[in-house]
């Protein structure tokens, strides 16, 4: 028995991988219970574009000296404020406005990364911000992964109710006298915050995954939106802890360290595709 | 700046310029920024790929889009729509990560394949350029009309089967993404696709002339940003991103400007106009 847990936990996993584990695990709940109402209001490509830009702050933080968390969170929620401005509320005209500020976020990585590089001649700045590092990452982030997890936590269970109903029928939560818009604005710093969260965890551009993928697989399952974040928390909390372990024991595979972002984000994928095999009535019905 | 390798840069630009300009016309009209981004970007893993394997980055590339246009087409099909569309994109992206850490020199070579680098264009990618322009024009040209009538009116396409005509037009953004890549990069392209149809959208109703006008605007962007990258020395990404996102900003304004001027003309109540 031992020998078999000695093959699957090499050596020295629980001493090194410990602060990872609990950031990593923290985010990827924060993440999937924010993503279950990301998928359910249709904002997929919001919480793309807001990981992406988050490139940008996380690069600036080879200019000025402060912790990449930093720079994630002051760009996400800053490019949250203006996608709600432009419009991002309105299904029709919002992917526009989505793209537009994408694009000039990334613009905004593009320049910052090559002032960061050929001023501090930093070197592989682009791959940690872009592609993440959590087998790498400070436990000085926990208090700080902390803090906001338990912040966007608390929007979250606080806007519970009115949320749900804004999202699923902006109609009749207008009707009976739902702010919906500022419920709209109010969900997107979360997502703002959770997206940050992701960034520092799997990469800027890969933070979606954490956001959508556990979320969609769970709604694959359950149709209960509260049956459904749980079970996004929990997929996402397996999948992050499944990453971290496989790419500790890629020590020993061909290449040596294998990245833990392509473990975690392959993983989501196939979680998602076994859930679609196993009710894929219920997904055609949604669909029609 | 108009000597020698340059000539190339500028032939190669021009042409990326003025594909991404009309099938970025597409883009807007179907509301598809969502796949128009995913494409793009996760065709960076076959980059990676091809230099770790040792083939052309161009086969590289053209292999991932189409795999990325087939894979959110058929994701697509069962369950929504834009979750298949970011879980085939960040798996892609999953698979760069991968290959980034098998190959040990990469990061020029990243942050050129990720932001754009105009000059580093060698001659011999001329050539595919040339030919892929062609051929997604001639696509586009073929599909015109199918292609605008299943984009303006999605549920009364008379007869072109919806999923047909989707994917094709997914992989008209595959072929545009194969060879605007090199140019300017996975993460901008985008922006170009976006940016001058969006503007040109606000500036005119009729199909035929936004095509136009959003090619025109395309290579204008594309000319100064090449300009200003050459002399600046700044990547050529972030000018291509912010003249995009101005071309957008100035032709929203225009048209607010002419809707605002109408609506005076006719004295109507600003309830009708602002309702929609």
């Amino acid at each position: 028995m031992s020998s078999v847990l000695h093959a699957i936990f090499e050596p020295g996993f629980f001493s090194s991988e410990l602060t990872p584990a609990a950031i990593g695990g923290l985010v990827a709940i924060v993440a999937a219970g924010v993503g279950a109402f990301t998928v359910i209001r249709g904002q997929s490509f919001a919480g793309e574009a807001l990981g992406d830009i988050g490139s940008a702050g996380g690069s600036s933080a080879y200019l000025v000296p402060v912790p990449a968390i930093w720079g994630f969170l002051a760009i996400t929620v800053a490019a949250a404020g203006v996608m709600e401005l432009i419009g991002i509320q309105r299904a029709r005209g919002r992917d526009l406005a989505t793209g537009i500020v994408l694009g000039f976020g990334f613009g905004l990585t593009a320049l910052f990364l090559y002032l960061g590089t050929t001023t501090t001649s930093t070197t592989g700045a682009p791959i940690v911000i872009l592609f993440g590092s959590l087998a790498e990452i400070s436990s000085s982030y926990l208090p700080i992964v902390l803090a906001l997890g338990g912040i966007t936590a608390a929007i979250l269970v606080a806007l519970y109710r009115p949320l749900l109903l804004v999202s699923v029928s902006p109609e009749l939560a207008a009707a009976r006298g739902i702010p919906v818009r500022l419920i709209g604005a109010a969900y997107l710093i979360a997502l703002a915050v959770a997206v940050a969260l992701a960034d520092l965890t799997i990469g800027a551009i890969l933070s979606t995954a954490l956001i959508v993928g556990p979320a969609a697989t769970a709604l694959r399952l359950t149709s209960r939106p509260a049956h459904a974040a749980l079970a996004a928390a929990g997929i996402g909390l397996g999948c992050v802890w499944l990453g971290l372990l496989l790419a500790w024991d890629s020590y020993y595979w061909p290449h040596h360290g294998w990245p833990v972002s392509f473990f975690v984000v392959t993983l989501i994928m196939l979680v998602y595709l076994l859930a679609g095999v196993r009710r894929p009535n219920a997904a055609r019905a949604r669909r029609s | 700046m108009f000597s020698g390798f340059m000539v190339h840069a500028w032939i190669v630009a021009t042409l990326v310029a003025i594909v991404g300009g009309a099938v970025g016309f597409f883009i807007v009209m179907r509301g598809s920024a969502f796949v128009a981004h995913a494409i793009p970007n996760g065709s960076f893993a076959g980059a990676a790929g091809a230099s770790l394997v040792g083939v052309s980055t161009l086969l590289g590339l053209g292999v991932f889009s189409l795999g990325g246009a087939l894979g959110i087409a058929m994701l697509g099909r069962r369950g929504r729509h834009d979750v298949a569309t970011a879980l085939t994109l960040v798996f892609m992206l999953g698979l760069g990560a991968l290959f980034l850490s098998f190959s040990v020199e990469y990061e020029p070579e990243l942050t050129s394949l990720l932001f754009g680098e105009v000059l580093g264009i060698s001659n011999n990618e001329v050539w595919p350029t040339v030919g892929l322009a062609a051929v997604s024009l001639l696509v586009l040209a073929a599909l015109w009309r199918p292609l605008l009538l299943a984009s303006v009116l999605p549920e009364n396409s008379s007869g072109v089967d919806p999923f047909r005509i989707e994917l094709a037009f997914l992989l008209l953004v595959a072929l545009a993404t194969t060879m605007t890549v090199p140019v300017v990069g996975t993460t901008l392209i985008f922006s170009l696709m976006i940016g001058p149809p969006a503007a040109a959208r606000a500036l005119t109703v009729r199909p035929g002339v936004a095509l136009a006008l959003s090619v025109l605007i395309a290579v204008a962007v594309v000319w100064t940003a090449i300009a200003l990258s050459y002399n600046t020395n700044w990547p050529i990404g972030f000018f291509v991103g912010a003249f995009s996102a101005s071309a957008y900003a100035t032709g929203r304004l225009w048209s607010f400007a002419v809707q605002a001027s109408a609506r005076s003309r006719h004295q109507r109540p600003a309830t009708v106009l602002t309702s929609r």
